[in-house]
């Protein structure tokens, strides 16, 4: 984790210092334990602060669309490097106005096990490419690295950026995933009701903050439909059905965009399984327009986005 | 879009896509005819229904 915390320091000042870019969007340490926060470092001091660990679970492609007048530099695992592939395929973001410093990820770290493993207050971790260490006040507790990662970063296929002008280390080996929908297959085999009933509590908590919205990178809508008010698409109050579809909308307006970066469900302040709807039009996706994954290359055409004459349309009648 | 609504619990046959042309009136007659019957079946809705708020 040093070696890459070292690199991008290095390459951020490099690319300071030469005017190459105004500002490199990365990570820095935040407020609370386990929580990195999104950084801008417009000078030396600022490119000093930037890190990179397992709590870099923010999503820096969301920034992006704001800053497109600028010349950026921005860190990128796999996921990111995907999105800002489909922000520029979108056209929100110019591709010669970026530098992407591409980081080989090996997955973030979820913090509610981390508070699990740990007897008290984490003060300090430590990290690295195998194993944690936590430190609070009268503890240290050392575990696997695997045993602790984010169920999105455990079934991830793409590591390594997608694109990107330099790699901070080499490339690192892909994980071999399999069940990547184990979840959602067995959802998907229940009764309708009990769907309802689990989409019901999964949704409860839900107190629309919309701060899945924010920190995800496809939602730059200047207005997005919940705020629109004339005419107004979805109930604003916490009542279960204006919850289960501004969901259902949010999840369909990612359909064949989204990334499973998981921005969303780290957002989330109640801890809510997004990915249980982003995942199952993922799925949809890959079954529907052959194996189509969002932000492979700059070429592909959005499935969504596009007409093909033998499009699938098993649904119309 | 059906996927999904059908995933998240609204019950299969509740929801119908058409596309038909307006010279196509047997077709329209007989697509109308097919989602009565199925909806007929299903009964009233029940899932993703707002109750109205009592207000004394």
């Amino acid at each position: 984790m040093q070696n890459r915390t070292d690199k991008i320091k290095e390459i951020a000042k490099r690319l300071l210092d030469d005017d190459k870019v105004d500002l490199v969007l990365g990570h820095r340490k935040g407020t609370i334990s386990l929580k990195n926060t999104p950084a801008f470092a417009y000078n030396k001091d600022e490119v000093e602060e930037l890190l990179w660990d397992g709590n870099c679970r923010s999503n820096l492609a969301t920034f992006l669309p704001r800053l497109k007048d600028k010349r950026v530099a921005v860190v990128a695992q796999g996921c990111v490097s995907r999105n800002i592939v489909g922000l520029i395929i979108e056209k929100q973001i110019p591709r010669e106005n970026l530098y992407i410093i591409g980081v080989p990820c090996i997955g973030m770290l979820d913090p509610n096990i981390l508070r699990e493993k740990a007897p008290g207050e984490i003060l300090e971790t430590k990290e690295d490419e195998t194993k944690i260490i936590l430190k609070g006040s009268g503890f240290e507790t050392s575990f696997e690295r695997e045993e602790a990662l984010r169920d999105n970063c455990k079934l991830c296929l793409h590591r390594n950026p997608t694109l990107f002008d330099e790699l901070v280390v080499d490339e690192v080996k892909e994980q071999d995933v399999s069940g990547r929908y184990d979840d959602i297959i067995a959802l998907e085999n229940k009764k309708p009701e009990e769907r309802t009933t689990y989409f019901d509590e999964l949704l409860s908590s839900c107190i629309r903050c919309y701060a899945c919205r924010d920190a995800c990178p496809l939602c730059y809508c200047p207005v997005c439909f919940v705020d629109e008010s004339n005419p107004q698409w979805c109930g604003k109050s916490t009542d279960p059905r204006d919850v289960l579809n501004y969901h259902i909308l949010r999840a369909f307006h990612c359909a064949g965009r989204c990334t499973e970066c998981g921005a969303c469900e780290d957002a989330c302040p109640m801890d809510i399984k997004i990915r249980m709807l982003t995942g199952k039009i993922e799925k949809d996706i890959q079954e529907n327009y052959d194996g189509y994954e969002a932000g492979m290359s700059l070429d592909a055409e959005p499935p969504l986005a596009t007409f093909k004459p033998d499009d699938p349309q098993q649904f119309i009648k | 879009m059906k996927n999904l609504l059908e995933y998240v619990g609204l019950e299969p046959g509740r929801i119908h896509f058409s596309w038909i042309s307006s010279a196509e009136g047997e077709k329209f007659a007989r697509v109308a005819k097919e989602v009565y019957e199925r909806v007929n079946s299903l009964g009233p809705v029940k899932r993703l229904v707002k109750e109205r708020v009592e207000v004394a």
